[in-house]
């Protein structure tokens, strides 16, 4: 996983609460087995006109210049800020793989769901849960003529929009993954003495569990 | 000792190692596999050079892409090549790490939310989890059972472990008796359009109180399946005699020498007297009519008495707005009755209704009727092989194919559409599935969901109706 640097960039503005990862990433585009090339069908239905299926040339499209990421003060958006349960539904995790390959990098919400939450971390992706009314603010910001522009400093959990800073929370096991970006199994491969004795303690408990047909 | 819920006693029986953060290791018991997120899994375990912790703990089927239509040309008969290549990619992925799979073609194939109870590969105080939101299904067993992304199905193939933060502890309690026609999914709907869709979020829900403990064990994997529709990525149910009549004898249930030992511990799987929850909520089984959504959420749901609601009526803004949304895509008006709403398609099936009991209540009410002139489509597709021929054997699929439903092969079909069912763009569908969002079915499509039951008294009526109706007829 790449490291988490600070970095500074423009924030889109999707005002709808409960997206779901039906709506972030579509069915029919599930049916990839590689990790990569989600990100032209991100929000695919919101964002195209017509009916979109997997190899098509998204590029020849026909765009829907209603839709936020369409708007052209929008280009180029590594922040997506949202409203809550941000995520619900299906635990695709090509949710979160869209929305990184497509660039974004942080979303803004006052709640996830919980397994895209889980699942955003696993990919570099730093989801932020602010309240409610700093999220009101921020619309009224990023929904401006001028976009807005703002430094994500995960190492001080800040927010800087020019002088003002939003401090955030975030959990230290993640937040030393996604800085270090380190991989999940790998540090679960650490403990393999834990596991096994766990097994063999486990196994005397409850033999049951243990058996394979 | 302090009194433990049932969700401490789950989690703590799994419990490796905690870190002083409350980052916790935690071990499981059953991993379960489908096409649609193991391929990249299996293919970070080659790119890394590992292999399977212990690969009997895991069970593979494919559900999602698989035709529900004729199969006699096996998986390469599959039409779309993308799906195609998704099940060979299983099967392969299977082989070469040698995971059992029931294979399309195998009786004991299905929906992996069906196939693993039905096998007594889920079983009491275990852990199970899969690259699925709908495994909270599982917990109705008295397992902690949950939804996980792909990253972490790769983490439980090379470590047979999850990282995790333990939720906090909701109990949903539901008392008194239900009245006629109300099912395990009237029950459910009626809890996600109490608590709402974020409800649960942050929380492990088990639910209890008598209405609960009178559902069969299929109804509880009804209403355990929704409880990450109410935010919750596990729900569950304390064990009874049920629970243990339900294992006895499955193919992967303990053996005769260990049945005895299994019994007691499982004995064990309820909230003591006196446990405390973060969050107790209690409803009135009584007062549950049978439900029908009428929006794009699974909160935006009603009795089948009521009518569609009014914005207006709304005081938050941002659910006022929502709610308008959805009245657009879904072609509705406010104010009108939910009976009077007329459908195109009727679906029966998903992880959620396709199991023997649901196919009974649907064909209960569809036998010596007839579907409606209006309907397109009506569509039974059964959970698993096993629930198919099950079914044929008492003859629900000649009740069905003669009121004029499709009767077809297992699988997920189109609660998702992943496979060739689906809703066109503005059909309106009475779906027995679990979520009704934008686009679930079919682009542009529109979903109601309800009960099996309330299903097959749409289909044959061409719009909702009260389904004891038609049972007091």
């Amino acid at each position: 996983m790449q490291k988490f640097e600070i970095f500074t960039g423009i924030v889109c503005p999707l005002d709808r609460s409960n997206v779901d990862t039906d709506a972030i990433i579509p069915k029919q585009f599930l049916k990839s087995i590689k990790r990569s090339g989600f990100g032209p069908n991100l929000f695919d239905e919101w964002r195209y006109l017509d009916q979109g299926e997997p190899g098509m040339d998204n590029s020849k499209r026909p765009v829907n210049p209603d839709f936020v990421l369409n708007d052209s003060r929008y280009i180029g958006a590594q922040i997506l800020l949202t409203r809550k349960n941000f995520g619900c539904g299906s635990s695709r995790e090509h949710a979160p793989w869209a929305l990184e390959d497509y660039g974004f990098r942080v979303i803004l919400a006052p709640s996830y769901a919980d397994i895209f939450f889980n699942n955003c971390f696993k990919n570099g992706l730093l989801p932020i849960v602010l309240e409610e009314k700093i999220i009101d603010d921020l619309f009224r910001l990023a929904s401006d003529d001028q976009a807005l522009g703002m430094t994500v400093d995960l190492h001080k959990q800040a927010l800087v929009i020019g002088d003002e800073r939003i401090l955030f929370e975030v959990d230290p096991f993640r937040k030393h993954c996604l800085i270090n970006g380190l991989d999940d199994i790998g540090l679960t491969l650490q403990k393999i003495d834990a596991i096994k004795a766990y097994e063999k303690q486990r196994k005397s408990e409850a033999p049951w569990l243990f058996h394979g047909k | 000792m302090s009194a433990k819920t049932l969700y401490d006693k789950l989690w703590e029986s799994h419990l490796v190692q905690t870190d002083k953060d409350g980052t916790a290791l935690i071990y499981i018991d059953r991993h379960l596999v489908h096409e649609v997120t193991s391929p990249q899994a299996f293919e970070g375990l080659r790119l890394a050079e590992r292999k399977p912790w212990r690969v009997d703990a895991n069970l593979a089927t494919p559900d999602h892409n698989v035709p529900t239509t004729e199969r006699a040309g096996g998986v390469k008969a599959i039409e779309d090549p993308i799906s195609r290549t998704q099940v060979e990619t299983l099967d392969a992925n299977c082989i070469e790490f040698g995971i059992t799979e029931f294979e399309m073609l195998d009786t004991r194939q299905g929906i992996v939310h069906v196939v693993g109870p039905e096998q007594g590969a889920t079983l009491p105080g275990m852990t199970v989890v899969c690259g699925d939101s709908h495994t909270s299904t599982h917990g109705a067993m008295g397992a902690l059972a949950f939804g996980i992304g792909t990253s972490e199905v790769e983490h439980v193939l090379a470590t047979q472990c999850l990282i995790q933060k333990k939720s906090k502890a909701m109990q949903v309690r539901v008392e008194g008796k239900t009245g006629p026609g109300v099912t395990a999914k009237d029950i459910v709907l009626a809890i996600i359009g109490e608590i709402g869709t974020a409800g649960g979020t942050g929380y492990a829900i088990e639910f209890a109180g008598s209405a609960i403990e009178d559902l069969s064990i299929e109804g509880r994997l009804t209403l355990c399946n929704m409880a990450i529709e109410a935010g919750a990525r596990a729900g569950f149910v304390a064990v009874d005699d049920k629970t243990i009549d339900y294992v006895r004898g499955r193919p992967y249930a303990p053996d005769s020498d260990q049945w005895e030992r299994a019994v007691a511990s499982w004995r064990t799987l309820h909230s003591d007297e006196g446990a405390e929850f973060h969050r107790v909520v209690t409803l009135d089984a009584a007062a549950i009519k049978p439900q029908v959504t009428w929006g794009t959420s699974p909160e935006m749901v009603v009795g089948i008495d009521d009518s569609v609601p009014n914005p207006a009526d709304e005081p938050d803004s941002v659910k006022a707005e929502g709610m308008g949304r959805a009245l657009d895509y879904m072609g509705l008006e406010a104010g009108t009755p939910m009976s009077d709403i007329a459908l195109d398609k009727v679906f029966i099936g998903s992880c959620t209704n396709s199991r023997i009991e649901d196919l009974r209540a649907a064909a209960q009410i569809a036998n010596g009727r007839q579907v409606a002139a209006n309907i397109k489509l009506a569509l039974v597709v059964p959970g698993s092989g096993l629930v198919k021929a099950q079914a044929e054997e008492e003859g629900l699929d000649r009740i069905f194919t003669d009121a004029g439903f499709e009767w077809r092969e297992p699988g997920c079909s189109m609660c998702l559409a992943m496979n060739a069912d689906r809703l066109s763009p503005g059909e309106r569908c009475a779906s027995t599935s679990n979520r009704n969002f934008e686009g679930r079915q079919g682009q542009g499509g529109r979903t109601h969901l309800v009960s099996p039951a309330m299903a097959a008294a749409a289909a044959v009526s061409g719009h909702f109706v009260d389904v004891a109706s038609l049972i007091n007829r």
